[in-house]
């Protein structure tokens, strides 16, 4: 009976241990989140206050306010509109092709390694001749330009994790629609599509995520109008001075959309960071 | 083996026999259109000579990739990266580790805990470089506050510019955003181990180290090896976080093989020793990349 007791109380020891270690490990980490949280509500005489402050005086919003005024907010757009049609894109020609190779195992494993390998190769190599093409065809700093390049990029990825949504649907549905008379697309449209319903929304998102993060194809192929918000960053950086107010605001203006969407996501972010190899 | 009974059904250009093609056509297309022709593009460059003073698309030859062997530059480039991944990806795959040990076990809020600590992870590198950026600065961030704590007196490190601490500064840096990543998979292949095993070791009163080492670590490398293949893999193309807290610099000491391409195409305009540069990474990339899918799980 006491052995037990001590057991017990050694279990909740280890337990209020383990509370503290695991608030201080997740504190680290957040703590430059908040700092950049933070610097975006500070005003410029807090924000160049030495030592630095760890609270504002105050919560203001001027600094996302000039944002608007100036008119920057516009990259946030731009970053909206760019990965939100290349995601939409490279979602629906990707699952065609998943469907393919999940059912028909078309092009075998050479075609699927050679696609997955398509997401692997760095990006700076691609895009070199990319940008000497998109000079000669005029589509440096184009929506379509910047488009194209994320739908290409996204769609290794995007068949790779519908594959294997596809694979984990029993195969007994499609069949009985195609005896009830359904043609292979109706099968593909009525059965597979909404089946796969959460597959698509995880990948979907996680699509979104890459091409609204990406900074270094945005870099090279934009100039002044489709500039997205992480090339705007950086146009914020001086060489002798940093605008911190700008930096700050848009930097989370930028991170937001994508806290919210990965959260609601939570349960699929293992899988999808994982390429599909953990199922978590 | 399926009887087509009327003649639309025979006239359909989604039968089975085209459907399979047809639903892979668009994606197809639209790799080989980004994907493999730039490629054989940049390799026709290659064997010319266009600069930014001269366009001559007469062949030169293997002059290019000649001249990848005297570029010291480019030499030192592969090695900067090749400095960061190998100090950056054990520590991450370590710290992960220990990480995922400490919410192994029941831990009521683990969700919440969990669902805070990734976010390092899903934010755009850029916004990572950007935020180390502000948290070392020398006067207005907190780095040098807390070291100078700690110290007892006035800490000032130039972490973006110091020679001595550009590389600690982008390693804590890779490493803050990309711990997370390495705990998440971790986690997930530590839960995954076959909990009778280690009962059963448990009641042969085998110490932790041989658990480790004959349970733990064989169930877990299949997803190690895909985390360390995704990690090591980015970390090769590292290029935003170097670009946001040091630019590449002091002078090209953290240059690494992304950001060096960058500088020679879209700075030098050396058109063609860029494509012979590129191509090349491709190359061997595309080598690695296919011997080390094979010796992973991730294609059944």
């Amino acid at each position: 009976m006491r052995m037990m007791a001590g057991r017990a109380r050694r279990k909740t020891g280890k337990l209020a241990l383990r509370y503290a270690a695991a608030t201080i490990v997740t504190i680290i980490f957040l703590f430059p989140v908040y700092w950049l949280f933070m610097i975006s509500f500070k005003t410029p005489d807090e924000i160049f206050h030495v030592p630095p402050l760890w609270v504002p005086g105050e919560i203001q919003f001027s600094n996302y306010w000039v944002l608007f005024k100036d008119g920057d907010v516009k990259v946030i757009w731009n970053s909206l509109v760019v990965a939100g049609t290349s995601s939409a894109i490279a979602m629906l020609l990707g699952t065609f092709c998943a469907y393919s190779l999940a059912r028909f195992n078309t092009g075998g494993e050479n075609l699927a390694m050679w696609i997955i390998s398509q997401r692997m190769i760095p990006p700076i190599a691609v895009v070199f001749p990319i940008f000497l093409i998109y000079v000669y065809f005029g589509m440096v700093d184009t929506y379509a330009g910047l488009i194209l390049l994320y739908t290409a990029f996204n769609l290794p990825y995007v068949i790779w994790m519908m594959r294997g949504y596809i694979v984990d649907i029993p195969l007994e549905l499609e069949e009985s629609a195609l005896v009830d008379g359904c043609t292979r697309w109706q099968t593909f449209w009525r059965v597979v599509f909404p089946m796969a319903r959460t597959g698509l929304m995880a990948t979907a998102v996680f699509t979104f995520v890459f091409a609204w993060n990406d900074f270094l194809f945005a870099l090279i192929l934009t100039r002044t109008e489709v500039i997205t918000f992480p090339v705007m960053l950086t146009h914020y950086f001086g060489g002798q001075s940093n605008f911190w107010a700008k930096i700050a605001a848009m930097s989370v203006l930028g991170t937001l959309p994508i806290f919210v969407a990965v959260t609601l996501m939570q349960r699929y972010l293992v899988r999808g960071i994982s390429l599909g190899a953990v199922k978590g | 083996m399926t009887s087509y009974t009327t003649l639309s059904d025979r006239l359909s250009v989604f039968s089975d026999i085209n459907f399979k093609y047809l639903m892979i056509a668009p994606a197809i297309f639209v790799l080989l259109l980004v994907g493999l022709f730039p490629l054989v593009y940049s390799l026709v460059v290659s064997f010319q000579n266009i600069t930014m003073t001269e366009v001559d698309d007469s062949f030169v030859g293997l002059l290019n990739y000649r001249q990848l062997f005297k570029d010291l530059r480019l030499w030192q480039a592969l090695g900067h990266t090749a400095l960061i991944t190998a100090i950056a990806l054990p520590l991450e795959l370590l710290l992960g580790f220990l990480l995922a040990q400490l919410f192994l076990e029941r831990l009521p809020g683990r969700q919440i805990f969990v669902a805070l600590l990734v976010l390092p992870t899903v934010l755009s590198p850029i916004v990572a470089g950007a935020t180390w950026r502000l948290m070392f600065d020398v006067r207005f961030g907190p780095i040098g506050q807390i070291l100078s704590v700690l110290a007892g007196h006035p800490v000032n490190i130039l972490w973006t510019v110091n020679p001595s601490y550009v590389y600690p500064g982008i390693i804590i840096c890779e490493v803050w955003q990309w711990t997370p990543f390495m705990f998440l998979l971790l986690l997930a292949a530590l839960s995954n181990v076959d909990q009778s095993q280690l009962e059963a070791a448990e009641l042969d009163g085998a110490s932790y180290w041989r658990v480790l080492r004959q349970i733990i670590i064989p169930a877990i490398r299949p997803v190690v090896a895909i985390a360390v293949l995704i990690r090591g893999l980015d970390l090769f193309r590292i290029f935003d976080i170097i670009w946001a807290l040091t630019e590449g610099g002091p002078g090209s000491m953290t240059e690494t093989i992304s950001l060096y391409t960058y500088v020679i195409g879209f700075v030098q305009f050396d058109t063609s020793y860029t494509a012979a540069v590129a191509f090349l990474v491709v190359a061997v990339l595309s080598v690695i990349v296919t011997l080390a899918l094979r010796r992973t799980e991730l294609v059944r």
